[in-house]
């Protein structure tokens, strides 16, 4: 249960053997209008991406004229020319590469911090460890609307204001109560046997930390890794109130926005741009994601 | 397993057992928190705090006023527009979203193919809001040649709807009275035995058709009626009313006859020249007229991105997103059900639709209940979705509390106090919600 091809133990559709030829068929055929529904709606879950990807490569005097359904009866028409173009767009560019400062920088940050506070709400002892523990869940549910206006002017004081460390900090902070709630229950479930054995063996608790901890608690950092990774890569509030010239991607690109369809030439291939790197990320971890949906929903 | 199993506050069993520790073990648990320590005071707590207290304060923040950011709040029309709309997105999208789910959870157990299935509809939650907002706004394009949704209804439309041959007309003479909506109909009603003629100018040249003849009045037919339909325009003058040499035939027009004393009504197309004919009219007094098909407009496309169906329309974006994990969720808790509880349902003759709905869905009731919170918790804060979806001119129309809270506050009007007070209104939501989930929690430890 941590991909999303969850095998049920026993599936409705699992035919018993005793049942003849025909009975089979018409189990099968009372399926088929079943079938055919479930095609229609995954096919119409899939257009409005493969319509982006269509119109980015379209030039843009043909999209005018006609939708991005003209490549299935003139297949000639497609170019990579808006990706070219894209691709020697500066101010793109550059977008990209804060995106991927700001998502590494706001991914390992918070895992550092929080994986620290988790192994000391689950195997540290000290006074109102539960209450605390309570609070941070707490901390869950606060708005970041909550920070916007405080942090604007605090960022204007400190004079990090428009930086991309400035993000970074915003996202490891709003992150951490999700991080430190789902680290803080993977810890708890590793044996005590070996944490006692280390402590015996007369280890730091840092050292318990590095050598014990993080290396079991990997599944869990690798979940928590892929949802910070894609919070932070696919932000659009904090980066459009913190940032004016580190835009990442999705400020960039919304920058452009105001003439749509003026501008289509360059909006559809940078977003489609920045929705490849999070859809490789999550074809390639589909497990942990999954895995850390299930954990915790809640955020 | 369900979210909420998780989240427990419960010590390791043993940990417990020595309440305070030693001093040096408080230092390191000092050591290792306090890092998140500053974070969550400097980022979370500390903002909080003065978000509330700055809410009581005038735009400048030199003046307490009291409530009055609240005030304004619930009078100015805009943020009236907001709360009323993220009012509608709570009421619908959770309910929606769990809905969605929980049929294509129990659906896809049904098939061979269910992976690609998932697949496709949870691929949206990967991408950024605002990279889906970007993709549906190109599916709402107005203009059917570009908008994918309009191009699908006028798709579907052709099929039923023949679009008209003339756009606008008016009629030449009083013996026509009507409009392009309702129809030209003869003032006079007409009998078989008569020839009947429709006038029509004020029809846009571009649209008089190319193979145009001259207009012809055709004789009478004997029980039947006849008649003719022309452009009664003549460069330089004619009369009204009368077909003239120079003056075309209107061909492809929908011309209607119907008994004065009720009853079923019959049509005809017209000809190059004009003309139509009924024959076989039974006796008695008839009303004649051009049918409204006549004009019926080319669909020009509904305007999604306007201010009435915005939200809806933006609704639709959301829902496509947050489906797929709605799905997953349930799906996931749908794997934990004991089969043999279904089985034996199914063994007593219970019907599917009754295992469903008595069985399936009270053991989901603890996973649906933490879809449908998640959902209500992220609704209250919709905002990527919104800002790129809505162009610019009706973002007021598709206003929600989180757009509403950063446009007074960054968008131009730099009112922090206004925009504080939506914040701490936005928390004020959420907090019952928390308190919920809280008990929930404590309650499943017991």
């Amino acid at each position: 249960m941590t991909t999303l091809d969850a095998p049920a133990p026993l599936a409705p559709t699992e035919v018993p053997p005793q049942r003849g030829t025909g009975e089979r068929i018409v189990a099968f055929l009372a399926r088929v209008p079943l079938q055919i529904f479930l095609i229609v709606v995954g096919l119409l879950w899939l257009v409005p991406t493969l319509g982006l990807l269509f119109t980015s490569l379209l030039a843009p005097e043909d999209f005018q004229e006609k939708g991005w359904w003209q490549v299935f009866s003139e297949p000639s028409k497609l170019t990579f020319d808006n990706y070219e173009a894209v691709f020697e767009n500066d101010t793109i560019m550059s977008a990209l590469w804060t995106t991927v400062l700001i998502a590494v920088g706001g991914t390992i940050l918070p895992i550092v911090v929080a994986s620290l506070a988790a192994y000391a709400f689950a195997w540290l002892e000290f006074p109102g460890r539960d209450w605390l523990f309570l609070f941070v869940i707490a901390l869950l549910v606060v708005p970041l609307q909550m920070a916007l206006i405080p942090i604007f002017s605090l960022y204007d004081t400190l004079g990090i204001f428009d930086t991309v460390l400035s993000l970074i900090l915003f996202h490891t902070a709003f992150g951490l109560p999700f991080a430190i709630f789902l680290l803080r229950n993977f810890f708890v479930g590793i044996p005590r046997d070996l944490l006692e054995a280390a402590r015996i063996d007369g280890a730091s608790e840092l050292k318990i930390f590095v050598r014990v901890i993080l290396p079991l608690g990997l599944p869990a950092i690798a979940s928590l890794a892929i949802f910070q990774f894609l919070w932070t890569w696919n932000d659009l509030i904090v980066a459009l109130t913190f940032a004016r010239e580190t835009q990442p991607i999705t400020v960039a690109i919304f920058s452009q926005m105001r003439q749509f369809g003026a501008n289509i030439e360059l909006i559809a291939p940078a977003t489609f741009i920045s929705l490849l790197i999070p859809l490789a990320v999550f074809f390639a971890f589909q497990r942990y994601f999954v895995q850390g949906l299930l954990a915790g929903s809640v955020k | 397993m369900s979210s909420g199993e998780t989240i427990t506050a419960r010590p390791p069993p043993e940990a417990a057992a020595a309440p305070g520790g030693r001093r040096s073990d408080k230092l390191v648990a000092l050591a290792f928190l306090a890092p998140a320590a500053i974070f969550l005071g400097v980022w979370i707590v500390y903002p909080t705090i003065r978000t509330i207290i700055r809410s009581f304060y005038d735009r400048s923040g030199d003046e307490f006023v009291w409530l009055e950011n609240y005030e304004r709040m619930f009078t100015t029309e805009v943020l009236q527009t907001a709360i009323r709309n993220n009012a509608i997105w709570v009421l619908v999208v959770p309910a929606l979203v769990t809905a969605i789910g929980l049929v294509f959870a129990v659906l896809t157990e049904r098939i061979g193919w269910s992976v690609a299935f998932k697949t496709a509809v949870f691929m949206p939650m990967a991408i950024s809001a605002f990279a889906a907002g970007v993709t549906w706004r190109l599916v709402y394009e107005k203009e059917p040649e570009r908008g994918a949704l309009n191009a699908g209804i006028q798709a579907a439309r052709g099929v039923f709807v023949d679009e008209g041959v003339i756009s606008d007309a008016s009629a030449s003479s009083d013996a026509l009275q009507g409009s392009t909506a309702q129809g030209f109909s003869l003032v006079q009603p007409v009998s078989p035995g008569q020839v009947v003629q429709f006038g029509l100018t004020g029809i846009p040249s571009s649209e008089v058709p190319e193979q145009n003849e001259q207009a012809r009045v055709p004789e009478p037919l004997q029980g039947g009626i006849t008649g003719v339909v022309w452009r009664d325009f003549k460069p330089g003058g004619g009369t009204p009313g009368e077909v003239e040499t120079e003056e075309v035939g209107l061909p492809g027009v929908t011309v209607e006859i119907r008994p004065t004393t009720g009853g079923g009504g019959r049509t005809a197309l017209t000809e190059t020249d004009g003309t139509f004919a009924f024959e076989d009219v039974e006796p008695g007094e008839y009303r004649a007229a051009i049918a409204p098909a006549t004009f019926s407009q080319p669909f020009n496309g509904v305007s999604w991105l306007g201010a009435k169906l915005i939200t809806p329309a933006i609704i639709v974006a959301y829902t496509w997103i947050w489906a797929g994990f709605a799905m997953v969720v349930i799906a996931a808790g749908l794997a934990a059900i004991p089969r043999d509880v279904l089985e034996a349902a199914r063994t007593d003759g219970a019907t599917e639709w009754q295992v469903f709905r008595r069985v399936t869905v009270p053991l989901l009731a603890p996973v649906l209940s933490v879809v449908f919170i998640t959902m209500l918790i992220y609704v209250l804060k919709v905002f990527d979705i919104v800002i790129s979806i809505a162009p610019g001119s009706v973002q007021d129309d598709a206003s929600v509390l989180a757009l509403a809270m950063w446009r007074t506050s960054f968008g131009g009007v730099n009112d922090f106090g206004t925009g504080s007070a939506i914040a701490v209104f936005i928390f004020l939501l959420v907090i019952p919600i928390l308190l919920f989930q809280i008990r929930r929690f404590r309650s499943e430890q017991r």
